[in-house]
């Protein structure tokens, strides 16, 4: 009679966990599956869960059984259990095997951090920049040039070093697809290793909690064959240079110079697309109104205005403070009287 | 009128809060024309904060916390054997000073409650943006202010205040003392906590917004946010002050007054968990204090602490921040769960009518979790940014505080086992939280594992662990000690009917809610963001009408609460057969607790042994007649 019950506990808690442990597997726990550091994080969860799901089991179904067999009936309301203090062997054994247990997962864990954070030679650098509540991405380049984008694209199969900063609070770079993340640190640069593996386009999310605009403070990774990501890139490359003059400065820029700079700076430098829609610059973002709407019509002098004091006029339905507003600071003379004249332009 | 004004009591604390308000525009008035400042006698900002600081201490004095000590201070009578302030004879007695631990207890609990409420029903209301995609009831800056209230308030107003107010009232009772080591400590700790909760509610009046920096107020970003960000600042100085004095209260009260008899080792774990709860407060507390001082130099004075673009080297140091804060706010998380550890142990012991398998280890594996509690924090920061070496010690120490933890889930199993189980609603409770609390320790090992952290960290898996281990363990633990001891508080039962009913809602809501945060944090949804991707919309659809249901069956509890109290049937002195001493006299317990010192003369869990007591109303001389070793407390 003392035998048979835990006999029976044991082979419902085996059925149990092997239903539970099933069940861990049948389950789309995970988004895409986009990188080479996916898989190791991948199975550390499932093993996690081949460990935890019998132990969760084992209380569950050691409190079931004492309710269902040590219940109070009617007739006992007086009656007392049995006068058991303890049992050394059985404090040690349950103190023992977890521990074993634990730090053989810390172990294994240690050796997946490893494998996730290998450096290697030939990584692509890039260089992630955070701003309330906009991401930039930098390609540098040979020469000290480095190319600017509003949208995160990588060759397949390149390892990717990103070194990440911020220009104002903490932010997080995290790619749920890529599995990793680390904080953006104001006067800490951090560096995050990725391998993508798998061609297609994949939320960018900023995980800390950065101000009014953090849950609207995303971007876009795209994961593209390397020959297409060369292409982006000299494409992206092709210099909007204002012609000099002949050194000194004196020459002024032809509006069509100064148009096409504004362009660049609008889906590049500026990272203005990160956040507003335009159809003519073909982005997408959503973080601030269409602007291709909300400047229709809009003197030059306004739209001036509304890059370097956002909050002097906003546009309906959207709060204040969402846009830095330091534009005036971080952007050129000249690339101002390009974005100016861009989006004069454009939404005319 | 003159003579109100001048006693202790709420129209001198109303005069002394308009005095406050004087005091600091007085201050910042004078100290900017002194130092040449703009709006010398118009900064609005300024003359805020300075009252932030001055009101509540005003009030305390005001209302008459200060009045013995300046007594004592100025030279004038006191009486120390003056119990004018002691116990209630009326509902009066407990809006004012009151220096009786069970009236303390009392008032620790009803504000407890009453914040609970508060920062549920902002959780309502983040449930109802997040059914949907998009923007519908509140603005971003509102959602924000929300979940950042809610914590602090829950946290620093509910479930750190409640375990001091629900200790206050038994543990007295248990160690067989007349009342705390320090009253009007302890009547100055209580009224502390009310001040910091009404300074972080009303931030919503605040222009700008209330703090919306989440409750764990990350600079720079705090550093630059709005006045209402200084609410929290200053609120939570109130509550740390309040809880560290209510800690040294109670470590003085089990080291100085336990009962002729009650070693260490005859000590119920009720007053071993809030031991080691107090020793974790009074060393960590003043670091979140220290790092919320900072933050407030920093917003208010300039004194750029954290910021790392300007300044001599551009030395502001972001990580600092987390380390201080965090040095605190992990073992925060045990403070806020081994007093219900405490709870969980009486209760299953009595309802098992069993002893309490291995007391010692239980004991033990206490303080294991104190000083492994210390050696943890980093595990917050695995992708902070910080040095990455630390991350391997933080993932060690981190899954080896699992092992006291588990100790202490295979006891209380092991006391069930061939137990008589009475199945009430504390006993509901306690299984409850038993299988809820391992599904959180499962998760919180889980997230000790730094790849997997790396993946999931910020996201709502984090929600999800949180709550599993605050609500499904702390809050279950509350509700679990609240009807146990209901009748030896109230001196009335609850209805039992009621309390089944509550607990079945919150059991099956409360997974049904934070059940599947697990799943959508994996999959990819960040925490504190009040918009979401579309593909997490159906979840979060059936999140929110179940955190729905769950706030409803909270009323079931209010309901049974309030109606009990006045209306239930009396309750007997021990209605559970239980040994401990608070048991052991009426309920509601005499006003000095004991007419007669208790001798204890065994263990607190004694079920089962024919005849075995705890605690004999007998000077120690008539229970032992060779005397010398019962009448020292700290020999066994």
């Amino acid at each position: 009679m003392r035998k048979h019950p835990i006999i029976q506990m044991v082979a419902i808690g085996a059925i149990a966990s092997a239903i539970g442990i099933a069940l861990s597997y049948w389950i789309h726990w995970f988004p895409a599956d986009a990188a080479k550091q996916d898989k190791p994080i991948d199975t550390l969860y499932h093993v996690l869960m081949i460990v935890s799901i019998p132990i969760f089991v084992l209380v569950l179904t050691v409190i079931l059984y004492s309710v269902w067999a040590f219940r109070m009936r009617p007739g006992q309301e007086n009656e007392d259990g049995a006068p058991i203090h303890g049992n050394t062997r059985l404090e040690v054994f349950w103190t023992a095997i977890p521990a074993i247990i634990l730090v053989s997962l810390c172990s294994y864990a240690y050796g997946v951090l490893t494998d996730i954070e290998k450096t290697h030679k030939d990584e692509l650098v890039v260089k992630v920049h955070a701003i309330q509540f906009a991401w930039t991405f930098g390609y540098p380049q040979a020469g000290g040039r480095t190319v600017v984008s509003d949208q995160l694209y990588l060759p397949k199969d390149r390892p990717v070093r990103f070194d990440i900063d911020t220009q104002d609070v903490i932010h997080d770079f995290w790619v749920p697809a890529f599995r990793v993340k680390i904080d953006t640190v104001p006067g800490i640069v951090t560096h995050l290793r990725v391998t993508p593996t798998k061609i297609g386009s994949y939320p960018v999310v900023c995980a800390e909690l950065c101000g009014l605009g953090h849950s609207v403070m995303r971007s876009t990774a795209h994961v593209m064959t390397p020959a297409a990501f060369s292409r982006w890139l000299v494409q992206k490359q092709a210099p909007v240079t204002i012609a000099a003059g002949g050194g000194g400065g004196g020459g002024q820029p032809s509006q069509t110079q100064l148009i096409a700079l504004g362009r660049q700076t609008f889906t590049s430098d500026g990272g203005c697309g990160a956040c507003h829609t335009l159809a003519e610059a073909g982005t997408t973002g959503t973080t601030g109104p269409d602007l291709g709407r909300a400047l229709r019509g809009q003197s030059q002098a306004d739209i001036r205005t509304d890059i370097v004091s956002p909050n002097a006029r906003i546009t309906p339905g959207y709060p204040a403070n969402i846009m830095p507003p330091t534009f005036a600071q971080t952007l050129s003379a000249q690339q101002l009287d390009g974005l100016v004249a861009y989006l004069a332009t454009v939404s005319k | 009128m003159l003579a109100k004004l001048r006693a202790p009591g709420w129209y001198r604390a109303g005069l002394f809060v308009a005095l406050a308000f004087a005091f600091a525009y007085a201050v910042v008035g004078v100290a900017r024309t002194a130092m040449h400042f703009p709006n010398a006698w118009s900064d609005g900002d300024a003359i805020t904060i300075v009252s932030l600081l001055a009101v509540p201490l005003f009030f305390l004095v005001g209302l008459g916390c200060f009045d013995y000590w300046f007594y004592w201070v100025s030279g004038r009578p006191t009486r120390p054997e003056d119990h004018s302030s002691h116990g209630a004879t009326s509902w009066k007695d407990y809006f004012r000073v009151n220096t009786d631990h069970k009236v303390i207890g009392i008032q620790y609990i009803c504000v407890s409650v009453f914040f609970l409420f508060v920062g549920g029903l902002m959780a309502m209301l983040m449930r109802a943006e997040l059914a949907q995609p998009g923007m519908q009831f509140v603005s971003s800056e509102q959602f924000n202010g929300l979940f950042s209230v809610h914590a602090a308030l829950l946290i620093f107003l509910f479930v750190i205040p409640i375990f001091a107010g629900i200790a206050n009232f038994v543990l007295p009772l248990m160690i067989g003392a007349p009342d705390m080591a320090f009253p009007r400590l302890n009547a100055l700790s209580f009224w502390m906590l009310p001040m910091a909760g009404l300074l972080m509610v009303a931030s919503f009046l605040a222009p700008g917004g209330s703090f919306a920096t989440g409750w764990t107020a990350y600079a720079p970003l705090s550093t630059t946010m709005p006045l209402g960000q200084l609410f929290f600042t200053i609120g939570v100085q109130f509550a740390g002050a309040s809880s560290i004095a209510t800690a040294l209260n109670f470590l003085v009260t089990i080291i100085t007054m336990r009962a002729p008899g009650m070693s260490f080792f005859r000590m119920p774990l009720l007053v071993w968990a809030n031991f080691s709860t107090s020793l974790l407060v009074v060393i960590a507390t003043p670091f979140i204090a220290a790092s919320q001082f900072f933050v407030l130099l920093d917003r208010a004075l300039g004194f750029q602490f954290f910021n790392a673009f300007v300044g001599a080297g551009k030395d502001g140091s972001v990580l600092m921040y987390q380390h201080v804060f965090w040095f605190y706010s992990h073992p925060a998380v045990y403070i806020m769960m081994l007093p219900g550890f405490g709870i969980i142990s009486e209760i299953i012991s009595v309802k098992s009518r069993k002893p309490i398998f291995g007391y010692r280890m239980m004991a033990f594996s206490l303080i294991a979790i104190v000083i492994l509690g210390f050696t943890v924090w980093a595990h917050h920061m695995f992708v902070s940014g910080m040095q990455s070496w630390i991350r391997i010690p933080m993932m060690i120490t981190t899954a080896i505080i699992a092992v006291p933890t588990g100790i202490k889930i295979f006891s209380w199993l092991a006391t069930l086992w061939r137990g008589v189980l009475h199945l009430d609603t504390p006993m509901l409770f306690a299984l409850g939280f038993l299988t809820t609390f391992t599904l959180g320790g499962i998760s919180g090992v889980m997230l000790a594992m730094v790849p997997f952290d790396i993946h999931v960290s910020d996201t709502y898996f984090i929600v999800a662990h949180i709550h599993y281990v605050l609500f499904g363990g702390s809050l279950f633990t509350i509700f679990a000690g609240l009807y146990y001891w209901f009748p030896k508080m109230t001196g009335r039962m609850y209805d039992e009917r009621l309390g089944k009913i509550h607990f079945w809602c919150t059991f099956v809501f409360f997974n049904l809610t934070f059940g599947p945060m697990h799943v959508i944090g994996i999959q990819g949804m960040p925490r504190r963001v009040a918009d979401y991707a579309q593909q997490f919309a159906g979840m979060n659809l059936a999140i929110s009408i179940a955190s729905f249901a769950l706030g409803l069956s909270m009323l079931v509890f209010l309901y049974n609460m309030v109606v009990s109290w006045r209306l239930g049937p009396r309750a007997a002195a021990n209605p559970w057969r239980a040994l401990t001493l608070e048991w052991q006299v009426s309920s509601p317990p005499p006003i000095f607790n004991f007419d007669a010192v208790p001798t204890v003369v065994g263990g607190p869990y004694e079920y089962g042994i024919p005849g075995a007591v705890h605690g004999i109303f007998q000077s120690p001389a008539e229970a032992k007649p060779v005397g010398s070793v019962a009448t020292s407390p700290t020999t066994e």
